[in-house]
């Protein structure tokens, strides 16, 4: 039995874009605020990315969205899907992907659904978008892999909760910039990140973030895809791994047998932190900014709860023509303006009025 | 802003949808059943690009209840590239940074909420050119 998924109809990544707000939290105003700035040299991330006081997941998602649809150049009615994977939608009950398409021209002929699951909702959808387009009954779909998380102020995921993410058109191969070789999903009930309903900051089950979760399901998805696909670590020009600090995502690679080399594109996190269910698709898009037509390459998330989604994409010619059409992933991350940590808790409402 | 209100004119505030004169080409914001450069009724709905140059501003700090997670806040007027001169809000950039001249672009951001329970209102806003 294959374990692995392959589509019958030739399908890729037609446009990518990706979208970072401008303000960032330094770690050590963190640590200077509840630890007395004893971080030991040893802060999980340099800083993280902040959405501004208007912004949230389906503002952040419009403008990747966007980016994505210059980069496709097709007509946004041709759409006929709009999913949107995020742990952190504005409205509990109201659909942030009815209003991303009506913002982009995309409504009303579309299917439009919120993805959930916790880091990997994002690559969720981009798996049901690419089996959508590759069944026929889309030309083209839209997945959306954006994120605002929050940390409880003083928790060790404060340092690293951030905000950003990525947008992709999947169509027909003959359009692609990356076409899809093949993918995998693996799916187990893990309790290792969980937020109930109506709380606001979610816990981690310690003894569970590191090996029987991350190292776990993305070692399974990435050995797995390359097995059915014949390939090897060295066929690839460059992966990227879930990132939810600095170290993980470094370890992981060495596990299963991929270069600091091949990673260093896609690994954003110790500049913007964790953007959850945007932060392996954020860094695939800095890879396709960099990438050439031919390169192989590998795109495994991890989401908590616990699964992985890997892919292989091969690179065609038409990059090169696309790339410049929309601003690039380092683009955004260079646009920054650092702040402190009083405006920080003023715009992610960490301050209660009693 | 009221709900239906809101609803009605969502293309409006997402898109930037306009109308064009379809006799003498002027292009306006918001729509209009009748040109007022040449006074035909035929216009039809036009969405502008979103570009455009600061004309001038003013800062907000003393604000209505619903703008106040904003303060301090930048109202504009923005020359259109397509030629009507609009009001909106800045966005990404401080009292310090904003420059009349400087190349504005057009972005979808919260505008309002309503509350904790009410509903989240999304729109037009202008934030310096993002050059790449
Ligand atoms: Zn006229």
């Amino acid at each position: 039995m294959k374990l692995s998924m392959k589509p019958d109809k030739p399908v890729g990544i037609v446009g990518y874009g990706a979208y970072v707000p401008r303000y960032r939290l330094p770690a050590t105003e963190i640590s200077k605020l509840w630890r007395g700035g004893q971080d030991r040299g040893a802060l999980p991330v340099k800083e993280k990315s902040l959405p501004g006081p208007d912004e949230d997941t389906i503002t952040m998602s419009i403008e990747a969205a966007q980016n994505a649809l210059l980069r496709a150049e097709i007509d946004p009615a041709q759409i006929r899907s709009v999913w949107a994977g995020s742990e952190s939608h504005p409205y509990a009950v109201k659909p942030s992907s009815t209003i991303v398409a009506q913002a982009l021209g995309i409504a009303p002929y579309t299917t439009a659904a919120d993805f959930e699951f916790a880091c990997k909702a994002g690559t969720e959808a981009m798996q049901a978008a690419l089996g959508f387009a590759a069944s026929g009954m889309a030309s083209y779909a839209l997945a959306i892999a954006m994120d605002t998380a929050q940390g409880r102020p003083g928790d060790a995921l404060e340092y690293t909760a951030a905000a950003g993410g990525a947008a992709f058109v999947v169509g027909p191969a003959e359009n692609a910039v990356a076409v899809l070789e093949g993918s995998c999903s693996y799916s187990t009930d893990t309790p290792d990140f969980f937020r109930r309903s109506y709380q606001k900051y979610p816990e981690h089950g310690n003894r569970f973030t590191g090996e029987p979760a991350y190292f776990h399901h993305i070692a399974n998805s990435v050995n797995t895809l390359l097995g059915d696909l014949d390939l090897k670590p060295e066929d690839f020009a460059a992966v990227v791994f879930h990132q939810p600090n600095t170290k993980f995502p470094q370890k992981i690679a060495k596990m299963l047998g991929f270069s600091p080399e091949q990673i260093k594109t896609g690994l954003l996190a110790p500049r913007i932190g964790n953007t959850y269910a945007g932060a392996s698709p954020l860094g695939f898009t800095a890879v396709l900014d960099e990438a050439k037509p031919g390169d192989r390459l590998l795109l495994a998330s991890f989401g908590s709860g616990a699964g992985s989604d890997a892919f292989s994409f091969v690179v065609t010619d038409r990059i090169e023509a696309v790339k410049h059409k929309a601003p690039s992933t380092e683009s955004y991350i260079e646009r920054c303006v650092r702040v402190d940590y009083a405006t920080y808790a003023r715009w992610r409402n960490k301050i209660r009025h009693f | 802003m009221d709900i239906p209100r809101s609803w009605r004119l969502r293309n409006q505030r997402y898109l930037l949808e306009g109308t064009r004169c379809s006799h003498c080409d002027q292009k306006h914001f918001p729509p209009v059943l009748i040109c007022p450069a040449c006074q035909s009724r035929e216009t039809a709905p036009f969405a502008f690009s979103g570009q455009g140059k600061l004309y001038s501003y003013s800062v907000v700090y003393q604000a209505p209840s619903q703008f106040e997670a904003f303060v301090p806040y930048i109202v504009a007027l923005v020359d259109l590239e397509e030629g009507p001169r609009i009001t909106a809000q800045l966005t990404d950039v401080s009292p310090e940074e904003v420059q009349i001249g400087m190349p504005l672009e057009k972005v979808i951001r919260k505008i309002s909420e309503e509350g904790e329970r009410g509903l989240i209102f999304y729109g037009y806003k202008f934030r310096p050119l993002v050059t790449y």
